[in-house]
């Protein structure tokens, strides 16, 4: 739309209307200008009404919440429906299982994902490349094809009562996806600089430490962030693996939170959705800037 | 250097573990899978061999059809909507936004990291219409529309359902594809414009097909991801009414943890793989034809 302007002018002026061309200008400027704003009032509609109306009802009582009519602000600030879903529905519990289970797969994916990276990007040996297809075609296997033997492994090596098969099945899933992208970083260093380090008297250890890593940190923190948010929202295999109510993680939590009284807490339940989606909101202001840019990365090597 | 960079210890060190657990987690399993699916039974009322019964039962079993059908047309609606969608914002952001789309495009996006489950749990108050009409039959309300409840009927369901995970996943197509468009040479663009090409010719003749690998790219990442729909529909509505929006990673689902039948979950799980890695394959193909064409 805006696009359109910048060929009128030299267009008419052209054609010898300079006079005229001004006014027809900024008759379609201002027209194009309405549109736009309409269509971004939309969005800003579309994206904020639905957290809005959250969050404005879950600070309203029970029953201000059923008679009132829905398009009114809460009167007062009623910050009982928040105390009730923080201690019915052990959200603390969840939130710390949560943290727990995703830090602990995300280091550990890092880990073993940079480590097993260095050695099919860097280092030189015969069949690296079948090595880094084999890992990387784990990416074609659906979550639902490993979950039912796994859950016979756990079972068999008596683990399966504790946050240990989220942990062990997150690090699995989230490897070919991690290695096959730290191994493009790793790719992307110049050779030269490992030369350089080995003719310093390094060896394939302190060049992966010292020279490798360091250059690879900002591509580490990118998978690093992708990893969180995908163990941190996956519902499938918390599900699963869910024996007990104290494995629960946030996203169960809130499932079994929606069925666990006769009646639906209408409020309860509110507060909670705004508990989690505040939080993710901290988060994700803290590293929009970092998001955006890992995704831009992934995005043009992709 | 040679020597250095492939002694076989190091090699073995630093992929070994990852390795394990790769195989132990994943490859493994499939093996594994693959073994069940000729069985019936759970390991608790322990199993028997069936042969090839689970996978006969697959083309008899009505529910099949059905969900395979749900999660078909799920996909393939997502994908449309994601696509036309993320690349109409997309656009936006990069002609009429400019150099203001920054906080658009953090807002737009925000609902990408939220967890699935919260998302679901909200839009199920939003088309509520007990014990108070939802936002949104209020709004239908006001344009004289009587209340519908969203979650009787399937069709309706699976339309709360598409506006729900379009607006949970639009931002990551939106900047997925601006950055695609980012790409576009300046100078293709302002010649473009000096040989007289504005507003929709210019973006039918110049930028879609110049951004044809980026929206192919972004076609088979969509249909992967879509083929695979599991937690937003279960914490919605659960598949209903009945089956009605059931897709089949949920089917399977139940069938082995509700039902207890571990031998035919499993079957159920071959078919989604299947069906993945034949869409992937289709669509590289296509895109590979294209390609040596253009």
């Amino acid at each position: 739309m805006a696009l359109t302007n910048i060929d009128v002018l030299p267009a008419s002026l052209a054609k010898g209307k300079a006079r005229e061309a001004p006014r027809r200008l900024r008759r379609a400027e201002i027209s194009r200008r309405t549109a736009t704003r309409a269509l971004i009032a939309l969005i800003l509609v579309v994206e904020i009404y639905p957290l809005f109306w959250l969050v404005s009802s879950s600070l309203k009582s029970e029953t201000a919440f059923v008679t009132q009519p829905l398009w009114d602000l809460p009167t007062s600030l009623d910050f009982n429906n928040y105390s009730t879903a923080w201690s019915t529905a052990q959200l603390g519990t969840d939130a710390l299982n949560s943290i727990t289970v995703t830090l602990s797969s995300v280091v550990a994916i890092l880990v073993l994902g940079s480590c097993a990276a260095f050695a099919l990007g860097v280092m030189v040996w015969r069949g690296r490349a079948w090595a880094l297809l084999f890992i990387v075609g784990g990416l074609m296997v659906p979550a639902q094809l490993i979950l039912l033997p796994l859950f016979e492994i756990y079972f068999k090596i008596g683990v399966n009562d504790t946050l240990l098969p989220m942990v062990i099945t997150y690090i699995g899933e989230g490897l070919p996806l991690t290695v096959f992208l730290m191994a493009t970083y790793f790719r992307s260093v110049p050779q030269e600089l490992f030369e350089a380090c080995v003719l310093d008297g390094g060896g394939a250890f302190r060049c992966f430490f010292s020279v490798g890593l360091p250059l690879v940190r900002n591509g580490m923190f990118t998978v690093g962030m992708l990893m969180f948010f995908s163990v941190f929202n996956d519902l499938l295999v918390a599900l699963t693996f869910n024996t007990k109510p104290s494995l629960s993680t946030v996203q169960v939590g809130l499932l079994n939170f929606d069925g666990q009284y006769g009646q639906v807490a209408y409020g309860p339940l509110l507060a909670a959705i705004s508990i989690v989606i505040l939080a993710m909101l901290v988060l994700y202001l803290a590293l929009n800037k970092q998001i955006m840019r890992g995704i831009s990365a992934g995005a043009v090597k992709g | 250097m040679r020597q250095v960079f492939s002694s076989r210890r190091v090699i073995i060190a630093l992929l070994g573990p990852a390795l394990l657990v790769y195989i132990g987690v994943i490859v493994v399993p499939v093996g594994w899978s693959f073994a069940y699916s000729l069985f019936t039974g759970s390991p608790a009322s322990g199993f028997s061999f069936v042969g090839l019964k689970n996978f006969r039962e697959l083309f008899d079993d009505p529910t099949i059809r059905q969900t395979l059908w749900v999660t078909v047309k799920y996909a393939l609606t997502m994908s449309i909507g994601q696509i036309v969608f993320g690349y109409l914002l997309a656009l936006l952001y990069l002609f009429v936004l400019r150099r203001s789309s920054t906080f658009i495009r953090t807002l737009v996006f925000f609902p990408v990291v939220l967890p699935t489950v919260a998302v679901a749990l909200l839009f199920g108050q939003l088309f509520a219409i007990s014990p108070q009409l939802g936002p949104v039959d209020s709004v239908l309300h006001i344009f004289g529309s009587a209340p519908i409840d969203w979650f009787a009927t399937g069709s309706h369901a699976f339309i709360v359902i598409v506006i729900m995970d379009l607006w949970r996943s639009i931002g990551l197509f939106a900047v997925i594809l601006y950055v695609g468009l980012l790409d576009i040479p300046n100078e293709v663009i302002e010649s473009a414009r000096v040989d007289g090409a504005s507003g929709a010719g210019l973006v039918g003749r110049i930028i879609i097909p110049m951004s044809r690998p980026i929206l192919m790219a972004s076609i088979i990442f969509a249909l992967n991801a879509d083929l695979k729909v599991f937690d937003s529909i279960l914490a919605l509505n659960d598949g209903g009414p009945g089956t009605a929006t059931t897709p089949l990673n949920l089917y399977m689902y139940q069938t082995s943890f509700l039902y207890n039948n571990w031998g035919y979950g499993a079957a159920i799980a071959l078919l989604i793989t299947l069906l993945c890695l034949a869409v992937t394959l289709l669509v590289f193909r296509s895109l590979r034809r294209d390609l040596t064409k253009g």
